[in-house]
């Protein structure tokens, strides 16, 4: 069936399958594979997107119910020529190791701050404890959110 | 190999270099989503692979029956093992595992059929279409059980993987105090978050390009192109994106699977596990059973050590030799003890195989030896970093295998530098969401003790016993429009830990050049060895610097054939034509395992100690680690940054063995194959870490670096257990901790009694 | 599998009335997971996220009516008129699943781990379904007759649930072995509503259904009778202890992959103890 939708700031339609996800439209049908697939039931946070400005885990939406929906992925907040200052923060801070989570992780930092410009440490914890990583210990990630905190988002 | 000491190339100040720490060359790729993992792969006419897995831990298949599955629409090809084209098995130390069970199957998952079609859901139809009659047999699910006589077999030579025999001074020495015990390490999966992917590429001269997250390209060429009936040139093994590994990508999964389907339909197949099939289709750490007994004086200095380990293998052997080879060479710890008898055996069952995990074998082993030290330190009335101290290896002292400590060995000082840095200022909270339960809201301290714990342990880098380990890079330095440019091209496999930072940084150091790139890792170079045994930064570093210092040397040539020194005329000058050099990089040669294991076995080994303080939950049984202090030997920080990446990232993975990821099997079927039930540790579970990183340079290593990835998982387990101990009074002789145990002190026992150091053969119903 | 997206309560109600083989998908957080694994298909799902009267939330009057689609995200922004509530919101899943997770959808599935259920049943709370042929309120504990079985007939909706708001003297527990996004091992919802001179207790993870710990709520009014309600005495250990009893003889738990029996009637004796000594300090 025909999904058409507001993606990453444009206009996209593409065929998919009644029963797929968000997820398997997004990586399989428009080929944005920067939502990663790690466990396809919403306990590992790295299919994370925004609908309608919501974070959510893409692997738990419907597609066809995403229909005219705004959605935004890893890949549509990296700007033009650049990065988007808490991919940079990531990069900085040693946050990044096999990256598979990071992309997610990228997407629900950056709604926590957009939320909370200062969170504390606590706040951080809580607020990213639906996306799991499995190399960093998450040490640098903590300490990414707090570089990527400073001032950026007010 | 002898190697001249590093010289600048030029006078300019590189950046970049060894001992600093610039961004990884992939990171901004990744934060962006751009960076492609194997799953993320694709190819114009692909088709997707799916796998028909067995539902029984052990039976005889007595007909398989494709017709159906065959003539549904969409599905291009199904194959069983009566279509493979060769009979070779595959393996990662034993070739004893069938490319798809032909006769029967010994675990709960193992392949049976594969299926190609035009997307996944026609593959998962067509799998589930295949009519596969069994005829169940007894699971062997007990590995102690196994080892005794008249055990049924898995496979026809008897159900030993491998057996070692550590047998070192008087082994029947007596002390004056004595302490002993049973413990238990449960199976921990790797839970990488990139599931099994590869996208498999028919080519014109009837072989096939493999591209697959793996670790390790070069042996799976040995294996897959046997299994296909090809020649290795005919299959090309090109490294795709890899999204964490931890051992878990050692063995074969989907590689043979994935080409056979290709070469079949003459099309390109992906295969892509999901996670619950992951769990089923790599192998896991191994489950450990161990009895222990330890003798020592009255002022705590050991006497002997007497351990028997046995450790569950599953069906198949994967590297379960080399496991129980470090799990009883290690068994004793890094102290000093004159007498030791281990006797460690890899059984055979019809469970999940079992294989390669961070700091296989000494994982178990140290759980159960650092249980065994506290008992020690409580007998004797010292305290645990006392015990460690008066006993830990210093240079020139063996281990037990009769093995000197060259280089660094500070155990007492790694166990002194942990214990000096500073414990958590606040005191115990009363916000539930800091506190045991989290944001259960379980607690605002009712019930809530805290207390710290030790551990150290050590382990063996790169590969041990006589296996002739190489690491091959090939240099290229040549000049283009922008000026001189490296490109370094091994068969090294970033899994994540960072090798590709180390392999630029080594090249900058060595040329005193900024330009450097890194080719895609592939089998067109020779082989880099795993990406395991923490020994990457030794052998890839020491490839590329060795490589590169041949670069130098025509470099020299070069000027001095024109009167001129190097420094003077500068690079762009000398690079008319290309240099290209590629080297094959060998460390010091080990010693194969013998009858009692005294030998210089390993090449080096590496040292770290944690301190671990926990909350404790008295009442609902729950912990939380509050604070976790490391102090690690590294030789030299390549990376520092990186470094601490390691660091924290082992430690994580021993949080979570220590009091939440467990495999949970019955009768050999994996009850928890998903991340609901399979817990991993979040970011509210993981307390910060404090790091006091060691550098004191191994005379081996390049610039002195001996690897990092394994320590931080080795010992942070059983510190935090210990912490556990401390605050409950709980004898705990099991990981993971369940709150069950906290809360009524269970032991774990196996039911068997075994004479520490004997044959598990022997053992009797207890 | 046909997919309707639903604008209106009465037309996603008219196409469930049409559709016998038809299932509501709202977050998705429960029905996703079961396709995503092929477990489970429907042949036809109706999309009832985008019902405006599905997301509205009343506070007044000493009443509180919490629409179906109301997520819990929402339940930790915004006034819903019980504490107890917002501590289980907080415990579900993560951010992601906050932001999609809906009260209906808790409702809908009616696992005896969901989180919000122990509080509905201690609040007393009614369950309001909708079909084409008119509403009908029922009582939680009548509503949920198994593990995700329920009374709700295929054409109708859970619209929304009600209760009396009860004050703050409320705690939600949930015990499970890790700090965040972990289904419970056990859970426990405790009321101590002054105003009515109630107590409830409701458990969860502890038996087919959530359970009433009825003993335990008489026990526990008693207790309260005695220091006096609102006073904000904590009663003896004796009596907590008692009272912890009485709710681990209330549960009827299995062993699973999760925990075991004998832990989750501990840890629900200890949750009960504690819960009871906050909740009369915030009487």
């Amino acid at each position: 069936m025909k999904l058409s939708l507001r993606l990453n700031g444009a206009d996209r339609t593409a065929d998919v399958a009644p029963h797929e996800s968000l997820l398997t439209a997004l990586r399989e049908r428009f080929v944005l594979p920067g939502s990663k697939n790690a466990c396809d039931q919403g306990e590992c946070g790295s299919c994370s997107v925004l609908l309608d400005g919501e974070l959510v885990c893409s692997c738990l939406v419907l597609a066809a119910a995403a229909e005219g929906r705004e959605v935004r992925t890893a890949e549509g907040l990296t700007p033009d020529g650049g990065l988007h200052p808490v991919q940079r923060a990531f990069v900085e801070a040693g946050a990044v190791q096999c990256g598979f989570c990071t992309p997610g992780l990228i997407v629900a930092a950056d709604a926590l701050l957009r939320a909370e410009p200062e969170p504390t440490v606590a706040e951080i914890r809580e607020a990213l404890a639906g996306n799991i990583c499995r190399c960093t210990g998450y040490g640098r990630i903590v300490d990414a959110v707090q570089r990527a905190s400073k001032g950026i988002y007010e | 190999m002898t190697l001249a000491p590093p010289r600048p190339g030029t006078l300019v100040k590189v950046r970049g270099v060894i001992g600093e720490s610039p961004q990884r060359p992939d990171a901004a790729d990744k934060v962006k989503g751009e960076f492609a993992y194997a799953s993320d792969l694709r190819a114009d006419g692909m088709l997707v692979g799916s796998t028909l897995r067995s539902p029984h831990a052990h039976a005889r298949i007595r007909s398989i029956d494709v017709s159906k599955a065959r003539a549904m629409p969409g599905v291009r090809a199904v194959l069983t093992a009566a279509d493979l084209p060769t009979r070779e098995l595959i393996g990662l130390m034993k070739l004893d595992q069938p490319v798809l069970a032909r006769d029967v199957v010994c675990y709960v998952g193992e392949p049976v059929a594969l299926v190609a079609a035009d997307d996944v859901d026609r593959a998962v139809a067509a799998a589930k279409a295949i009519a596969v009659d069994y005829e169940p047999l007894a699971p062997v699910s007990d590995p102690v059980a196994a080892l005794r006589p008249g055990a049924l077999q898995v496979h026809e030579k008897g159900n030993i993987i491998d057996s070692v025999r550590v047998v070192h001074g008087d082994v029947r020495a007596t002390a004056d105090v004595v302490v002993s015990g049973e413990y238990e390490v449960a199976m921990q999966d790797q839970a990488a978050l990139g599931p099994e992917a590869g996208l498999a590429i028919p080519d014109e001269d009837g072989g096939v390009t493999l591209h697959v997250a793996t670790q390790w390209l070069h042996e799976d060429l040995r294996q897959i192109a046997p299994a296909l009936g090809l020649p290795e040139r005919k299959v090309r093994l090109v490294l795709a994106g890899v999204g964490g590994a931890f051992g878990a990508r050692e063995d074969i999964s989907l590689q043979v699977h994935c080409c056979l389907l290709a070469l079949a339909t003459k099309r390109p197949v992906r295969m892509s596990y999901g996670r619950e099939e992951s769990f089923f289709g790599h192998v896991h750490r191994h489950p450990a059973r161990m009895w222990y007994e330890h003798g020592a004086t009255k002022d705590g200095r050991l006497v002997y050590v007497r351990a028997t380990v046995v450790l569950d293998g599953g069906a198949y052997a994967s590297s379960s030799p080399a496991v129980v080879a470090n799990a009883s060479c290690f068994a004793a710890g890094p102290y000093r003890v004159a007498n030791a008898l281990v006797h460690g055996v890899a059984a055979y069952t019809t469970n999940p195989p079992a294989g390669a995990m961070r700091g296989f074998g000494a994982v178990q082993t140290c759980f159960a030896y650092e249980a065994q030290m506290d008992k020690l330190a409580a007998a004797c009335g010292l305290d645990p970093v006392e015990i460690r101290v008066r006993n830990g290896l210093r240079e020139g002292d063996a281990i037990i295998t009769s093995q000197p400590m060259v280089g660094s060995a500070p155990v007492a000082e790694i166990v002194r530098r942990c214990a000096d840095l500073p414990l958590p200022a606040e005191r115990i909270p009363t916000d539930p969401l800091l506190l045991p339960g989290g944001t259960g809201n379980l607690t605002a301290g009712e019930g809530v003790v805290r207390a710290t714990g030790y551990a150290a342990g050590f382990k063996n880098v790169c590969y041990s016993h006589g296996f002739d380990d190489s690491t091959t890079a090939r240099v290229r330095l040549m000049r283009d429009a922008r000026g001189p440019i490296a490109r370094v091209h091994t068969a090294a496999a970033e899994v994540g830990q960072g090798v590709v930072s180390v392999m630029l940084q080594v090249t900058r150091t060595e040329l005193g050049l900024e330009r450097v790139e890194l080719d895609t890792p592939d089998t067109s170079v020779g082989s880099a060895g795993s990406s395991s045994a923490s020994r990457l930064t030794w052998m890839a570093g020491g490839a590329v610097q060795a490589a590169c210092r041949e670069v130098v040397v025509e470099l020299d040539r070069r000027a001095a054939a024109r009167g001129v020194s190097r420094r003077d005329v500068g690079l762009p000058a000398l690079l008319d034509e290309p240099i290209d050099r590629t080297v094959t990089y060998r460390h010091r040669p080990t010693e194969a395992l013998n009858e009692t294991t005294q030998n210089h076995g390993h090449v080096a080994f590496l040292f770290a100690a944690h301190r671990a303080t926990v909350d404790v939950d008295l009442g609902t049984g729950l912990v939380r680690v509050v604070q976790v202090a490391t102090a690690q030997d590294v030789g030299k920080a390549i990376n520092p940054l990186a470094v601490i990446g390691q660091l924290e990232g082992g430690i994580a993975q021993g949080l979570g063995l220590a009091v939440m990821e467990e495999i949970q099997l019955k009768d050999g079927r994996v009850r928890n194959p998903s991340f609901t039930d399979y817990l991993l540790p979040t970011i509210l579970d993981m307390p910060p870490v404090l790091c006091d990183v060691i550098e004191h340079p191994h005379p081996d290593a390049p610039y002195g670096a001996k690897g990092v990835g394994e320590p931080p998982t080795i010992s942070s387990t059983p510190a935090i257990v210990a912490a556990i101990r401390a605050a409950t009074g709980k004898a705990l002789n099991r990981v993971p901790v369940r709150p069950d145990d906290i809360v009524f002190g269970n032991e774990s026992r196996s039911g068997w009694r075994i004479a520490p150091g004997a044959d598990p053969a022997t053992a009797e119903r207890a | 599998m046909d997919v309707e997206i639903a604008r209106t309560l009465d037309g996603a109600l008219a196409y469930l009335a049409s559709r016998p083989d038809a299932e509501p998908i709202a977050g998705g957080t429960d029905l996703m997971v079961e396709m995503n694994f092929g477990r489970h298909r429907p042949k036809a799902v109706v999309a009832i996220d985008r019902i405006d009267e599905l997301r509205e939330l009343l506070v007044a009057h000493g009443r509180v009516r919490m629409s179906a689609g109301v997520t819990y995200a929402r339940m930790l922004r915004e006034e819903i008129g019980s504490p107890a509530m917002r501590q289980a919101a907080r415990t579900v899943g993560s951010p992601q699943i906050r932001n999609a997770g809906t009260i209906g959808g808790n409702l809908g599935t009616c696992s005896p781990a969901g989180d919000t259920l122990p509080v509905l049943a201690a609040l007393d709370a009614s369950v309001v379904l909708r079909s084409a042929s008119g509403d009908r309120r029922v009582p939680f504990t009548q509503y949920m007759t198994g593990p995700k079985k329920t009374i709700r007939r295929h054409d109708e909706l859970v619209v929304a649930v009600e209760w009396n708001d009860a004050g703050d003297a409320q705690v939600f527990m949930k015990a499970g072995t890790r700090n965040a996004m972990v289904i419970a091992v056990a859970s426990l919802a405790l009321v101590v509503d002054g105003r009515r001179s109630r107590v409830g207790i409701a458990l969860g993870s502890s038996g087919p259904t959530i359970i009433r710990a009825t003993e335990a709520e008489r026990f526990g009014e008693g207790l309260m009778d005695e220091t006096g309600w609102g006073r904000r005495r904590v009663p003896s250990d004796a009596a907590l202890a008692e009272l912890g009893s009485r709710v681990a003889a209330a549960a009827r738990p299995i062993d699973d992959v999760r925990g075991t029996a004998a832990y989750r009637r501990h840890v629900l004796s200890v949750m009960a103890r504690r819960a009871f000594a906050r909740a009369v300090l915030l009487a």
